[in-house]
């Protein structure tokens, strides 16, 4: 889901950008106002933990493996916000160090993995998950669902942005500048694999980690699936 | 997000290693007595910036391939290894982009003037009313000037920003982003998590290693997804008491809250010759992109 440089116009770029900008604003602002000075490490740490578990492949139904982004979980652990900033750094030190998306696409990059995937994902699982009792099926529910929700949602924004390339970017002739697959080609690409296959790791993570997090409660989660904060 | 056939334990311990191995090579080019190693990070962020900024913008091949040849030159004048320069950058993204390029090029995707013909229907074939095949398919003028164009941005793309990374240590970078006003918060997370990864690699990878080492025969899915989640949480686990270890050490080093950046930058008369190339090359691109010269 990674957009490189290239695929995305500048203009697209910089939409993207403006589009993301605020979150970011507003995700220092509230990490700064709700996590004490002892999150800052903390949360570095769980950006590097992030960065890692998206190299693991997840066997997934059929045979194959996946990967996933882990910004459900990270959303329900910490908030939304701070999943807005982690995913965040996880994706401009991707960008710059390693080479997994473009560093001028980085703001659609943050836009659908680090805004909409943890936002969609986390009010999916507390619209499901409600008031429900601590490790209630309802809560494993509304965590797998929000998770497969949550990426598919960035899958469709970045179909969408990769989709409006050729309409919008071409020269007199027709000749596509950017990337050169319409919204009938590209969104159809993009929800197929996530759908089948990342939809699934995604959610596979989030429950799987969750279980641990309600065992031990190594942190100080944002929800019911806290036992008490050790913090 | 991709998917492979092969053994999962086996794809991720190669991905980790690369990662490392990537890492180390890294550094090992930003110490050299290169050109672009001598530049101001500040000053080489914006240029290069600014070539992909170009890069972005071009629309014309010949400038696009102009740009290409402009970065490998780049790579040879900062002393970076032509061979590992190209495996660098063209592994994965740029061969990624071609092969997606490919269907593109025919008029199914990409309308125009046709090139060739490569195959021919008795009839038009509509699937359902939604995908609709012409009766001749062909390779166009537009699907191949588009392919082409594609490919070479993507190239440019990776080539600036792999010449940005292997040029500059990553510290000096940070402190090019704290002069830009990047938030002080920002910069620390990012040293930090930057450190962080490298030690989570190595967990990870040992962790793999040894779950490859003990294993025998076919796995169940549902064991590895057991496994996996398990060393997962492992790792999250690592991450929590590592972050409140890290977290008492900086506070006993006097840690008040407040990032600070301690290297000063100094741009000197190499950067302000480098600055003005630079605006020769974006001159270059401008009046190539009119088609002049």
């Amino acid at each position: 889901m990674h957009i490189p440089d290239g695929y995305l116009s500048p203009s697209t770029c910089a939409v993207m950008y403006a589009a993301s900008a605020p979150f970011w604003f507003v995700a220092v602002k509230k990490v700064k106002e709700t996590l004490t000075a002892r999150m800052v490490p903390l949360l570095s740490i769980l950006s590097a933990f992030s960065f890692v578990i998206m190299m693991f492949n997840i066997p997934v139904p059929g045979g194959t493996t996946a990967h996933a982004v882990g910004g459900t979980l990270m959303a329900i652990v910490l908030g939304p916000w701070a999943a807005v900033m982690g995913i965040s750094i996880v994706l401009l030190v991707q960008s710059v160090f390693f080479g997994d998306g473009g560093i001028l696409a980085l703001g659609a990059n943050c836009f659908n993995m680090a805004i909409v995937l943890p936002f969609v994902g986390y009010y999916v699982y507390r619209l499901i998950s409600g008031s429900a009792p601590s490790g209630s099926k309802r809560q494993w529910i509304g965590a797998a669902l929000g998770s497969y929700v949550g990426i598919n949602a960035a899958a469709l924004c970045t179909g969408v942005e990769l989709g409006i390339q050729p309409l919008l970017f071409h020269t007199a002739n027709g000749t596509p500048l950017y990337c050169p697959y319409g919204l009938s080609q590209a969104i159809p690409a993009m929800l197929l694999a996530h759908l089948t296959m990342a939809g699934v790791a995604e959610a596979v993570v989030t429950d799987a980690v969750l279980a641990f997090v309600r065992k031990s409660a190594p942190l100080p989660v944002k929800n019911s699936f806290k036992k008490e904060v050790t913090a | 997000m991709f998917f492979y056939r092969k053994d999962f334990v086996a794809r991720t311990l190669a991905e980790l290693t690369e990662a490392l191995q990537r890492a180390v090579f890294t550094h090992r080019y930003a110490r050299l007595p290169g050109l672009l190693q001598r530049v101001d990070p500040r000053v080489k962020l914006v240029t290069l910036m600014v070539f992909l900024i170009g890069a972005a913008m071009a629309h014309r091949i010949e400038t696009l391939m102009g740009l290409y040849a402009f970065s490998l030159f780049l790579a040879i004048i900062s002393r970076v290894p032509l061979g590992f320069f190209l495996k660098r950058v063209w592994f994965f993204i740029p061969i990624f982009a071609g092969i997606i390029a490919v269907p593109a090029i025919f008029n199914v995707i990409t309308p125009g003037r046709p090139v060739f013909t490569v195959f021919r229907f008795p009839d038009p074939i509509s699937l359902l009313g939604l995908v609709h095949i012409p009766a001749e398919i062909t390779v166009t003028e537009q699907g191949l000037k588009g392919a082409a164009i594609f490919v070479i941005r993507v190239a440019d793309s990776v080539s600036l920003a792999v010449l940005l990374v292997i040029t500059t240590e990553w510290m000096r970078l940070l402190s090019a982003l704290s002069a830009f006003r990047f938030p002080r918060m920002g910069i620390l997370m990012l040293a930090m998590t930057y450190r962080y990864i490298f030690l989570f690699l190595r967990v990870a990878e040992e962790m793999f290693l040894a779950r490859r080492s003990r294993t025998v025969g076919h796995t169940p899915a549902r064991e590895k997804r057991r496994w996996i989640a398990g060393g997962t949480a492992f790792l999250l686990n690592r991450s929590y008491n590592l972050g409140n270890e890290v977290y008492l050490a900086m506070l006993s080093r006097g840690w008040n809250g407040r990032a600070r950046v301690l290297e000063e930058l100094h741009a000197g008369w190499l950067d302000a010759l480098w600055a003005a190339f630079s605006l020769l090359i974006l001159v270059a691109i401008v009046f190539s992109e009119k088609g002049i010269g």
